[in-house]
């Protein structure tokens, strides 16, 4: 049997099916004089063009069939685009003038792509449904694949270099059986967003775009694994692994808890109301990290005080017993927001002005969402508790701590993701009621290495010894303590935070049951011996190794 | 040839949709059919690129013009698609 290719996994469970590529750019076809006979590029220029706007229609109408009107629109007037009359005649001269069909398709384009985007704002937009046009036309005249996420009837592997947001939000996870990328990490947004729809997921695999689409594929989201052409066998061994899992996992009910009753909230991490059933079918006992970006991107001023308010009632109604903490806005240079100036050229923009930082900068933005959870929260039994992100010092404690009193909000807390805070944890403990270890920032941070960056995604491992020394002194520090990085989605990795001291543990809806699973069969001497053994080792895959000789049911639970 | 001017009704302008419809109605015509804003060059009005990139805002006035039989008819259409401001909440 040849040996599967190895990446990390990132989003467990098992997907077989056949390999979807995403193509990367396309890129501008060379000038020169086409080799054949002008009418023969023009005809096939304009046949290329044709069959786009003739697909293009073809979406347009399962979009409407779906009862997407938006989408159906926006498809229509790009097929219009591609028939465009004065677009032919650009390329007829063009290819008349000796261009290749690519060539001519490319510069006919460029045309209208620079009146549009000299038109103004609206027709920015219209720019790159113009570019995504082009491209496509000159894939099928290059016999490139074509640009974006493919489209498939049949379910498939979706393949990429790396996913951006546009990539998945036009995503049918019914028709995606799992995720594979060349680069990335488990903190990337692929991970995340593969964690979120619960499809199972490996990143940072070398070569991926290179298996051809069609290629059948066999992916373990566990073990980081993709088998090329598996046999049926193969398939059904791991499918019947995966479902041991999941039998294991129908036992494990009710609140977070050690085997012998030490009890571990485990809560959600959501990016919107969006999330509440993905949370709530997985058990939640409350939110551990309502991430608030949402409300605030791709707009031009602040949300409405309404709007947010409703956003954050939302979802403290939904856990009327429980607790939510929410995270106040986290902008900076790497999520920067068209209402907030920039704060000038940043090269290193997780070094920058983020977080608290940018709120320091601009009060009011700050103030106006603290005032919105008051109100949102007024009247409901939910307990409602805010943190700051991006908490350096006392002093920036102190800051957020006075601005959450200001707006009437009894439990501020901050995230620990700047070590300089994790090892002075003790100075912010006592402006402030609880803490929330960030893992993703703390061990890009601790590590000095850009959690964006694929090829560092080893840095980025949490079972490193030096990030487990950095969670300790916070979970020591006399405040509760929570964990709401993708670590305290790691089953293992539970047992040895809260082994830490962890006070809770909060992550992707779809990891909570496993990690309840974990914790249901240690004790918390077990939990307290492995993270010993842990911080003992000198390396993550010793300290991984040291963990788990602690933790033996986690082998028998397949795990 | 005939001629029209009309003032644009729709909020957000001859784009989007009004614009798609606006191609769409025009390009059925079997003659040429131009559109201009006051003072600018005329464009083709079959060409969605060149009626978006004229970028004529609500409340601006354009010249339409379309020549060949039926030409008032059409006209006719296009005044009404682009005097007519789109319902509420649309």
């Amino acid at each position: 049997m040849p040996e599967p290719l190895r990446g990390t996994g990132v989003s467990p469970g098992v997907g077989a099916g056949t390999v979807r590529t995403v193509a990367g750019e396309i890129p501008e076809p060379p000038a020169g004089t086409a080799a054949g006979d002008s009418e023969t590029e023009r005809d096939t220029a304009l046949a290329a063009l044709e069959d786009v706007a003739a697909d293009l229609e073809a979406r347009a109408e399962r979009a409407a069939a779906a009862g997407n009107q938006d989408g159906r629109d926006v498809l229509v007037a790009q097929a219009m685009m591609a028939r465009d009359p004065s677009l032919a005649d650009g390329v007829r001269e063009r290819t008349a003038a000796g261009a290749t069909a690519a060539r001519a398709v490319y510069e006919a384009f460029g045309v209208y792509r620079e009146l549009l985007a000299g038109a103004g704002e609206y027709l920015a937009a219209r720019v790159r449904d113009l570019d995504d046009i082009r491209d496509r036309a000159v894939a099928r005249l290059l016999g490139l694949p074509m640009p974006g996420v493919p489209e498939s009837d049949e379910p498939f592997v979706l393949v990429a270099r790396d996913l951006a947001p546009a990539d998945t939000a036009v995503l049918d996870p019914a028709r995606v059986v799992a995720f594979v990328t060349e680069e990335g990490g488990p903190t990337s947004h692929t991970a995340i967003i593969a964690r979120t729809l619960g499809v199972p997921a490996v990143v940072a695999l070398r070569g991926a775009t290179s298996l051809a689409d069609g290629t059948r594929v066999l992916v373990d989201g566990a073990a980081g694994t993709v088998r090329v052409d598996p046999s049926d066998e193969e398939v059904a061994a791991a499918r019947a692994a995966a479902a041991a899992r999941a039998a294991a996992l129908e036992d494990a009910v009710g609140p977070g808890a050690t085997r012998d009753g030490h009890p571990v909230p485990l809560l959600a991490n959501i990016g919107g109301p969006k999330d509440l059933d993905a949370a709530l079918a997985n058990g939640a006992e409350g939110v551990g990290l309502y991430r608030t970006e949402f409300l605030f991107l791709d707009r031009s001023a602040p949300p409405d005080p309404a709007e947010q308010e409703e956003a954050y009632r939302a979802v403290l109604e939904a856990f009327p017993q429980g607790r939510v903490v929410v995270r106040t806005l986290d902008a900076g240079a790497d999520k920067p927001l068209a209402f907030l100036p920039p704060p000038g050229e940043e090269p290193n923009p997780a070094l920058g002005e983020r977080g608290l930082r940018m709120m320091r900068r601009h009060p009011d933005v700050l103030a106006a969402q603290l005032a919105a959870l008051a109100r949102a929260a007024a009247g409901l039994t939910a307990k409602l508790q805010v943190m700051a992100p991006m908490v350096t010092d006392a002093d920036d404690t102190a800051y957020f701590a006075a601005a959450c009193r200001d707006a009437g909000l009894e439990h501020p807390g901050v995230m620990i993701e700047v070590p300089a805070a994790a090892l002075r944890a003790r100075d912010l403990a006592s402006e402030v009621e609880f803490f929330s270890i960030g893992t993703n920032d703390l061990a890009q941070y601790a590590c000095a290495a850009d959690r964006q960056i694929g090829a560092l995604a080893a840095l980025q491992d949490p079972w490193r010894p030096a990030l487990l020394d950095l969670i300790a002194p916070a979970a020591d520090a006399g405040v509760p303590c929570g964990v709401c990085g993708e670590a305290a989605g790691d089953p293992a990795l539970a047992c040895v935070l809260v082994g830490l001291g962890v006070t809770s543990l909060s992550m992707s809806a779809p990891s909570l049951p496993l990690v309840r699973t974990a914790l249901a069969h240690h004790t918390l001497a077990q939990c307290q011996a492995a993270a010993a053994a842990a911080r003992s080792a000198r390396t993550a895959a010793e300290a991984r190794e040291a963990a788990r000789r602690h933790l033996p049911a986690l082998h028998t639970l397949g795990l | 040839m005939s001629e029209r001017s009309v003032r644009i009704e729709s909020k957000v302008g001859l784009h989007a949709r009004p614009a798609a419809l606006f191609v769409q109605t025009a390009a059925k015509a079997p003659g040429d059919v131009t559109v201009a804003k006051r003072g600018g060059r005329p464009v083709n009005a079959k060409s969605i690129l060149a009626v978006l990139a004229m970028d004529a805002r609500h409340g601006e006035e354009v010249t339409i013009t379309a020549d060949g039989k039926d030409a008032e008819q059409l006209l006719d259409s296009l005044e009404e698609l682009l005097s007519t401001p789109e319902p509420e909440g649309a």
